[in-house]
């Protein structure tokens, strides 16, 4: 074939392991990758006596690893649900931030955060996304089909009206610490991920993940729409709402730990398109390990470059994602 | 055996699109669905693909279609829409391999030789090997129309249908379609396809399916039912017929629109 496979799979998860070593090693303590190797091995039990310090222990186990694996995570989810919802919605401009996904779910958990349901904050989220999401549809359907120019638009309309809703419910009830805290996150930062943030992500993907890559062939068929993808014996409906659902779910998620890291389900997935191609069982599983990656070095270069203050990778992914989606829209500038 | 089409009706929000149409679709024949715009076309190729509910009944080779697995008729029969794009990075054998879709198991990660073959077959029957390899994007319009033809013919169908596949072809590529369903039909296919062009679906149908608001208006061979008077009443013109004397079909020759109040179109 004349699109040619430029990545390949082992090459990202050697490329995706050495990332995840090298970004532990980084920090204001120095670390080497010898001490994280026998860190790890001393906590899955493989080293009985750790030569390493409790001290250098500790940042490695309590603070850089769990962190590391929530970004990883993250990148991942974020790059499938943007990947199934371009697919899905033949929207090469889909993504769970221009869409107001983000913004859904970033209302949804402050709201259950200020009703003092700290541990349902990820459901929240989940509803938030799904009820954004829905709204979307409708409002695009609403304008008299959903093309691309109005799936963004309709997701402007609801990220504004989410993030006023949410701006409000900090105004009144957030004070002094926690209301700067409640804004980095919002920005989105990885910043404090502890081991219960990155088993959340990873039940998260363990959840979804079967459903969309056992529908990987499914997306491909929508290639050129829902009659044709009818016509190849596909239950559009069904799929659509099952799919939907999971990127909800998935984005939910995400954001509750990561609050609204945009772009990543915008870069990752065309990055990596312009690389393997579209057919989705190739795709899918690329983009995600891409998309770890990426989040893991934005997020690093997030905690490090003005050390010792931390910036929200949510900036640092806009600042690679809006020229991304500049390209993009002139790219696709005939149908959008 | 052939496709057979009793007392179908398909309303939208309680408005008729289509009111007790029944047919049939000789086997290894072209038939061709011909009718003014808002006739019914698309929605009874839809109502065939089950894509829109209806009743009556539609039966082809022995299956009931509406009440068939949506795979199972998915390898039963097969749609070519009108000149449809896509902004994916596909080639044209990812395109094709579509085809396989409804054969292929849950988790298959490639084609496998067997349907390789079916997409080699479906490329070389319809002239779009030397394609293969490229994106399809890049193709021509005809070139794209025939690589969905192969996508189609790669679904290994009983019953083909097409919704004006034409509509937007030059004439060199729409004389080579219908020759290529020529050549399908005349080796078993049956074959339904919705035309704008009149005299091409004199010229190369055996069948013809004429449909008006939504009801069959004329049924039969070309000759038989293209009249002045169905053209004046179907599509509102004045025609004259005259035959083609290199083949012997008809050719319409159009005069002028009649005024909305003279035509004389069926309820």
């Amino acid at each position: 074939m004349t699109i040619t496979h430029r990545l390949s799979l082992p090459a990202l998860a050697v490329l995706l392991i050495a990332s995840a070593v090298a970004a532990v090693t980084f920090g204001p303590a120095d670390i080497t990758p010898g001490e994280v190797w026998s860190v790890i091995a001393h906590h899955l039990g493989i080293l009985p006596e750790s030569p390493v310090s409790r001290l250098r222990d500790a940042i490695v186990w309590e603070l850089r690893l769990p962190r590391v694996l929530t970004a990883l995570g993250v990148g991942a989810g974020l790059a499938l649900s943007g990947a199934v919802m371009q697919a899905l919605t033949r929207n090469p401009l889909a993504d769970p931030f221009l869409l107001g996904l983000s913004s859904g779910a970033a209302l949804g958990a402050v709201s259950f955060l200020l009703l003092g349901l700290t541990l349902l904050m990820p459901l929240g989220a989940f509803f938030g996304s799904l009820g954004a999401l829905a709204l979307a549809l409708l409002i695009a359907q609403l304008l008299g089909g959903a093309t691309p120019s109005r799936a963004i638009l309709a997701g402007i309309c609801i990220a504004a009206l989410a993030s006023a809703a949410t701006s409000f419910l900090i105004f009144w009830s957030a004070t002094g610490d926690s209301y700067r805290e409640i804004l980095s996150w919002l920005m989105g930062s990885l910043s404090g991920s502890i081991w219960s943030d990155a088993g959340l992500v990873y039940l998260a993907l363990a959840a979804c993940l079967p459903i969309i890559l056992a529908n990987g062939r499914a997306l491909d068929a929508f290639a050129f729409g829902d009659t044709a993808a009818a016509s190849l014996g596909i239950d559009v409906p069904r799929l659509r709402w099952t799919l939907l659902g999971a990127t909800a779910l998935l984005t939910g998620i995400m954001v509750a730990i990561g609050g609204a890291i945009g772009f990543v389900g915008l870069v990752v997935p065309h990055a990596v398109r312009l690389a393997v191609g579209s057919a989705h069982r190739k795709l899918l599983p690329h983009l995600m390990l891409a998309g770890a990656i990426f989040m893991l070095w934005t997020d690093t270069a997030a905690r490090t470059l003005f050390d010792p203050r931390e910036l929200p990778v949510g900036i640092i992914t806009a600042l690679i994602g809006a020229p991304v989606f500049l390209a993009v829209l002139l790219r696709y500038r005939r149908i959008t | 055996m052939s496709l057979s089409v009793t007392a179908l009706s398909v309303a939208k929000s309680s408005t008729a699109i289509l009111s007790d149409v029944g047919f049939s679709a000789p086997a290894g024949r072209i038939t061709g669905l011909i009718g003014p715009n808002g006739a019914g076309k698309s929605t009874l190729l839809s109502a065939l693909l089950g894509l829109v509910p209806a009743q009556g009944s539609i039966a082809f080779e022995g299956n009931d279609l509406p009440r068939m697995r949506r795979r199972d008729r998915a390898r039963l029969l097969a749609l070519v829409e009108q000149s449809t794009a896509t902004e994916e990075r596909l080639s044209v054998h990812d395109v094709v391999a579509l085809g396989r879709i409804p054969y292929e198991a849950a988790w298959q990660a490639e084609p496998n030789p067997e349907d390789e073959a079916i997409i080699d077959q479906a490329l070389a029957d319809t002239g779009t090997t030397g394609f293969a390899a490229r994106r399809f994007t890049t193709l021509s319009g005809g070139e794209q129309q025939r690589v969905h033809v192969a996508r189609a013919l790669a679904q290994q169908p009983r019953l083909l249908l097409l919704d004006e596949p034409t509509s937007h072809l030059d004439i060199r590529a729409q004389l080579q379609l219908l020759a290529l369903l020529r050549q399908k039909a005349g080796a078993g296919m049956t074959i339904l396809v919705a035309l704008h062009d009149l005299n091409l679906a004199a010229r190369f149908c055996d069948h013809l399916v004429v449909l008006a608001n939504g009801r069959l208006a004329a049924q039969g061979s070309p000759a038989e039912i293209l009249t002045p008077e169905l053209l004046r009443s179907v599509y509102g013109v004045s025609a004259r017929l005259v035959s083609d004397t290199a083949n012997g079909c008809p050719l319409i020759v159009y005069d002028e629109a009649i005024a909305e109040g003279d035509a004389q179109i069926p309820d």
